[in-house]
């Protein structure tokens, strides 16, 4: 009875911001929005958003903030004052953000790179990072001198792995004697432990750099070291403009632009979408002068293809890392076994940690 | 010519004024650098201590959350008052509360899904003895080898936080989703769910044992012969000797008590509001724990108000981050002064600064 009395409470509280004119968006970041990688481009689509509408919107953000009771208690802030539709930006959020949907079925929520979808307003989405991830990593073979890459990984989740094996994969295909060197840092943004992991890789051997992490240390480490590395998530060039080869861009705006209208005319429903190069969601930084050009070229077909559909990166004939096959000759890979991918491809040599 | 002078006696006086002094400092130097910031601080100030509370419009939801934030910190920092009282130096908490938290949850994944009013009371104290058994690390290396329990103690922060990433990946991986890391939802299993007592306050087990564990603290410290001792330790730790109080035993006592609650802590969050074994579980309350005990005096009528006080902050600085755009960092900064002004402070609980006209001879 409690419970119904504060439910119903909640829900007139509800009612009334919603009359209002301006749309109220809330954002919810894991790291700081200075990061210059997942956040700072969230940060980024959320001024879009604001350069777009004008007096219609009102946005606002919390950052750094955890998963769990922290993420449950921001997002209910932001409920209660108002707030018309929540977007949560990273994956951890799953849980807290369904309970949050539940409490507020007026509030229209939308989770980045999710998979809980428990109630109808709480809509997924996320983008088809593999096929950056593909693009850099036939740069990679291409360049690499002593057939050493080495990857800074976050997190060993689906994510993560799809994208070490699509970089592989590419590299591989163009230079058979490639070898990924894959250190864990458990973080997505930790400038000092990424720094140490890019030093450790470059000990070992390594003379290209690729990072599944946000911040920029990585790229200041290649530049003193004199080798190459990739950036992530934004436009990283000016950081290490002697080493930054090019980097794959996390562009939201456009998606974040078409759901804040959506929420406006009325038209908002629940959605589960996986947007790619196509879409404009994965985007590239301009491909460095310090890229041959033959191999540019190649970069910008590959980029071509995969938009125009004729291209997926994950075609078979491909094996798992046991030997075991996955995909058969010409077949791609359903979205299925990529969301949930726990395993490397044939070839990698590393051992996924768990 | 300004001169310092020893007291005597620590003043009585400045040691319980200290505290709020400090918060009326840092509530100014705050606000000077949020108006630096280019935000009005009044706004800022109110939206920090007063809003969560007395707002029409959050304040029916934060009031419940203040208990939920403040509650561990409560826990956790009762235990380390004992010790730091004791000149032992817990600065692990940390370690023990994620390693409570996992003891707690792994009873609770073993006896998935079965019913049992008997699962809850076995994982409270399973996640008190996991605390225990981490803080007995850094207890034994110190009895039997002299090492330093600081830095045993932190350093075993980040073996903790290793293991817990291990087992949000490894043996407690929710084995019905493919490829995810983080355990089941214990939120969403009953008999291991530490749900709130009553509907819409907040109040779950935590807040009871942080209760339980503020009276039982404060009868030990005034009441009972070892928390005699732990003063004795603390201030005259020669005499405590002679009077035959064994150091080595009260390095056990003090970070296995301390231990166990932390412990109790990190099992209460695991099993409530955090929900679920994951990897970025921990969330530093075994840190602001620390400032929680020295602004509370190290008493544990002045730790519940400075829990209180610290978990308003937090819940605060997210309102004020969100209404006001206030940078993050800035209200970590601000929590940081606190401490800052209450050390500064405190010089003057001890010495006296006396203005005198001349040179010395």
């Amino acid at each position: 009875m409690k419970r119904l009395l504060m439910t119903a409470a909640l829900g007139m509280a509800l009612a009334a911001p919603a009359l209002a004119d301006t749309t109220k968006v809330g954002f919810i970041y894991i790291g700081p929005v200075g990061d210059h990688g997942w956040t700072y481009t969230h940060d980024q689509a959320r001024l879009a958003v604001e350069a777009e509408f004008g007096d219609a919107v009102e946005t606002t953000y919390v950052e750094n903030v955890a998963y769990g009771a922290d993420a449950e208690r921001v997002m209910t802030q932001m409920a209660l004052s108002g707030t018309d539709l929540i977007f949560a930006t990273s994956f951890g959020y799953g849980p807290d953000m369904n309970t949050v949907a539940a409490r507020f079925p007026n509030v229209k929520f939308e989770h980045a790179t999710g998979y809980i979808q428990e109630t109808d307003n709480v809509s997924l989405y996320n983008a088809r990072f593999y096929e950056g991830r593909a693009v850099i990593g036939h740069i990679a073979g291409k360049m690499t001198e002593t057939n050493r890459v080495g990857y800074i990984a976050s997190f060993p989740i689906p994510e993560v792995i799809m994208g070490i094996n699509s970089a592989y994969l590419h590299a591989k295909a163009v230079n058979p004697d490639v070898e990924f060197n894959v250190v864990w840092v458990y973080s997505w943004y930790d400038p000092a432990q990424e720094a140490a992991a890019a030093e450790a890789l470059i000990e070992q051997g390594a003379d290209i750099i690729m990072q599944h992490t946000d911040s920029t240390a990585p790229l200041t480490v290649a530049q003193d070291a004199g080798i190459y590395a990739f950036g992530q998530a934004s436009d990283m060039s000016a950081f290490a403009p002697q080493s930054h080869l090019t980097g794959i861009l996390d562009v939201w705006a456009p998606y974040y632009i078409e759901r804040v209208r959506a929420v406006q005319d009325g038209t908002w429903e629940a959605g589960d979408v996986w947007h790619g190069i196509v879409d404009g969601m994965v985007g590239f930084a301009p491909l460095s002068d310090l890229i041959p050009e033959d191999v540019r070229a190649e970069a910008e077909e590959m980029i071509a293809a995969i938009a125009a559909g004729e291209y997926h990166p994950f075609t078979g004939p491909i094996n798992k890392q046991d030997g075991t096959p996955w995909l058969a000759e010409g077949e791609t890979a359903p979205d299925g076994d990529l969301l949930t991918m726990d395993f490397y491809v044939e070839g990698i040599t590393a051992d996924i940690p768990n | 010519m300004i001169r310092l002078e020893k007291r005597k006696e620590p003043s009585k006086f400045w040691r319980i004024a200290n505290p709020f002094l400090a918060v009326a400092l840092t509530m100014v130097a705050g606000g000077i650098m949020f108006a630096m910031l280019g935000k009005d601080p009044i706004t800022a100030i109110r939206l920090i201590f007063f809003d969560p509370i007395f707002s029409e419009t959050f304040g029916s939801y934060s009031r419940p959350q203040l208990l939920i934030k403040s509650a561990p910190l409560i826990l956790i920092a009762v235990g380390l008052a004992i010790g730091f009282k004791a000149n032992i130096w817990n600065i692990g908490a940390e370690g023990q509360y994620i390693i409570g938290a996992l003891f707690g949850a792994g009873v609770a994944l073993a006896f998935f899904p079965a019913p049992g009013w008997y699962i809850f009371p076995l994982m409270v104290i399973a996640g008190a003895f996991g605390g225990f058994l981490w803080a007995m690390i850094p207890a034994i290396l110190k009895t039997r080898f002299n090492t330093n329990e600081i830095l045993v103690s932190l350093l075993l922060v980040y073996v903790a936080e290793k293991i817990l990433a291990a087992m949000a990946l490894g043996v407690m991986r929710n084995p019905d989703i493919a490829g995810f890391p983080g355990s089941r939802d214990l939120r969403r299993y009953e008999a291991a769910y530490n749900a709130e007592l009553i509907s819409g306050t907040g109040i779950h087990w935590g807040v009871v044992a942080a209760l339980i564990a503020v009276i039982f603290a404060y009868a030990m410290m005034t009441r009972h012969m070892l928390g005699y001792h732990v003063q004795l330790a603390g201030q005259a730790p020669r005499a405590a000797r002679f009077g035959g109080v064994s150091p080595a035993r009260l390095v056990v006592i003090c970070l296995g008590i301390s231990g166990a609650l932390a412990g109790l802590a990190g099992m209460f969050e695991v099993s409530g509001p955090g929900g679920q074994v994951r990897i970025e579980f921990a969330s530093g309350y075994g840190f602001t724990a620390i400032i929680v005990a020295f602004l509370g005096r190290l008493n544990p009528v002045g730790i519940v108000l400075a829990g209180l006080l610290l978990g308003l902050t937090y819940i605060g600085g997210e309102l004020g981050q969100m209404m006001l755009q206030l940078p993050g960092a800035a209200i970590q900064v601000f929590q940081g002064m606190l401490l800052f002004f209450l050390l500064a402070l405190d010089f003057q609980t001890n010495y006296r600064i006396r203005l005198t006209q001349g040179a010395r001879a």
